[in-house]
């Protein structure tokens, strides 16, 4: 049942470690990303304020197909920005994370402003007493334990992230589940077996992450 | 305009936020610029590619507007399913039998764990094997099998939540009058649950419309998304489209996320329920938390 692993046609692993290194790179990207979009909600600058409520609200409702459709088809094949990826290969996999971090730091912006409103508000107060700067406040007082409090929320976005690396194969990126598409298509008489192979692939991709995660977010929390 | 993260501003500092709002805006504008120039370099910015849109009704009539008609529909057929599905095992999971109990969260807990592009890719593989579908319709059934498989499991999480976040006092005063478990459930928590669950219901209603995108892209569903392919192939407007398929989705994402926010905040506020209330995006950010240092001004 399970022959189609021996026959050599197929690099599942090999797959699954380009969803790995689609996740990973990602992942640090929108995380950047989304403090830095985090920063600006909060900040006491309303232009800035306006331009991350406005990204956040139009991101968060677009559909991340068509973010990394338009990567692929608007960018590189109408505009030619190839991001510096001499192949399609390169070009696919550079164009596909550019559109997980659009897309996915929203999600993390979002998380991070939810953690700021667990700091007390006396946190940031006394902060300012001390006459440090917003950005000082920011960085060195309220972001500090904010980042503490949404270590589980944040590992439900990367659990996310990782799924979502999926819909790189709509733009030909060579990872699980163009894979698992290709392989459902030549042994139509054992899909069960594929499909049961890519499912254990993703759960232990995600579980891992989940429980690693949680247990970290319980040891770094503020006991407050 | 002030907040707790920053004095109100006084006469420097006022200086100092104009100078980043110039700096901010230079930045913005350049991009701009430097995207605009780009379009316009590859003949994108060309009237004649943007025009089709206000001038051509047939775009609306025989692309766009059918192409959302289908997504909807999914969309809807997928919510509909996958509700009673998910409330099922939502409750099944808080059943007092292990038996019950651990199989189904089980269940849940696999079908969260496994992208949704892939379970629309097996259900593919599935209808092709059985041949009891039409080929015409089977990237319909694909797409809301997948759909069903995946939301319903996220739909029992909310349900599970919805009822965890009642009081105690609920169910200790129903079994003080001697209801059933089965009673205390119907006629006590089911109902009040329900209120609870409405915005992150709804919210998972977007979730679901963002999704159905993959069927277009990937398994030939016709829907809003697919349609792109066929009228930038028409009127090689690829940008052009792109942008007012985006603009289509976002309208109708954002009325719906704008009023599962506002059932959420009417919800907390109203004195007739026990104000609890599962949060929009249970399911794709776990966000929450007291009012605090954050809270917009």
């Amino acid at each position: 049942m399970f022959d189609f692993l021996n026959s050599g046609q197929y690099d599942v692993l090999g797959a699954f470690w380009v969803t790995v290194q689609l996740t990973l790179y990602s992942a640090v990207g929108s995380l950047i990303w989304g403090t830095m979009l985090a920063g600006m909600r909060v900040s006491p600058v309303p232009l800035m304020r306006t331009f991350g409520t406005a990204y956040v609200n139009t991101v968060r409702n677009t559909p991340l197909t068509l973010l990394i459709l338009g990567c692929s088809l608007g960018l590189n094949q109408t505009l030619g920005i190839s991001l510096g990826g001499g192949t399609f290969k390169e070009t696919g996999f550079r164009l596909a994370v550019l559109g997980l971090i659009a897309y996915t730091g929203t999600f993390v912006c979002e998380a991070i402003r939810s953690g700021i409103n667990t700091v007390p508000v006396g946190q940031a107060e006394a902060a300012r007493a001390l006459g440090l700067s917003f950005f000082q406040v920011l960085t060195l007082i309220v972001l500090p334990q904010a980042f503490r409090a949404v270590i589980a929320p944040l590992a439900n976005v990367l659990i996310a992230l990782t799924k979502n690396t999926t819909v790189a194969a709509t733009i030909g990126v060579a990872e699980a589940a163009l894979l698992m598409k290709e392989m459902l298509e030549n042994e139509s008489d054992a899909i069960f077996a594929v499909f049961a192979v890519f499912a254990l692939g993703f759960v232990v991709l995600t579980l891992p992450t989940g429980l690693l995660l949680g247990w970290v977010a319980k040891r770094v929390a503020v006991k407050r | 305009m002030s907040s707790v993260l920053y004095d109100t501003p006084g006469p420097k500092a006022k200086t100092r936020n104009w100078v980043y709002t110039g700096a901010f805006l230079v930045v913005l504008a350049l991009v701009l610029w430097w995207a605009l120039s780009l379009m316009a370099e590859k003949n994108q910015l060309d009237a004649d590619k943007w025009s089709p849109f206000v001038t051509d009704s047939q775009v609306w009539t025989t692309y766009l507007l059918p192409g959302l008609g289908e997504t909807l529909k999914a969309g809807l057929i997928a919510m509909v399913i996958a509700l009673p599905l998910g409330a099922l095992l939502g409750i099944a999971r808080l059943s007092d039998h292990a038996w019950i109990r651990v199989p189904v969260g089980t269940v849940v807990e696999f079908f969260r764990a496994i992208p949704v592009l892939m379970l629309m890719f097996f259900s593919s593989a599935l209808y092709v094997m059985l041949g009891t579908v039409s080929s015409d319709l089977r990237p319909l059934y694909a797409v809301v099998t997948g759909l069903v498989l995946y939301n319903a499991s996220v739909i029992a999480e909310i349900v599970r939540a919805g009822i965890l976040t009642l009081p105690r006092g609920q169910t200790d005063a129903a079994k003080a009058i001697g209801m059933r478990k089965g009673q205390i459930m119907t006629y006590v928590l089911v109902p009040q649950a329900v209120t609870a669950m409405l915005p992150a219901l709804v919210s998972q209603l977007v979730v679901i419309l963002k999704d159905t995108a993959l069927g277009g892209a990937a398994l030939g569903f016709a829907d809003l998304m697919s349609m792109n392919r066929q009228i930038s192939a028409n009127y090689s407007n690829t940008i052009a489209t792109m942008v007012v398929i985006a603009l289509i989705y976002i309208a109708v994402n954002f009325a719906l996320t704008t009023f599962a926010s506002w059932l959420e905040g009417r919800l907390r506020k109203s004195q007739k329920g026990t104000g609890a209330v599962v949060a929009g995006d249970v399911a794709e950010v776990d966000a929450g938390g007291a009012a605090g240092v954050g809270e917009a001004p």
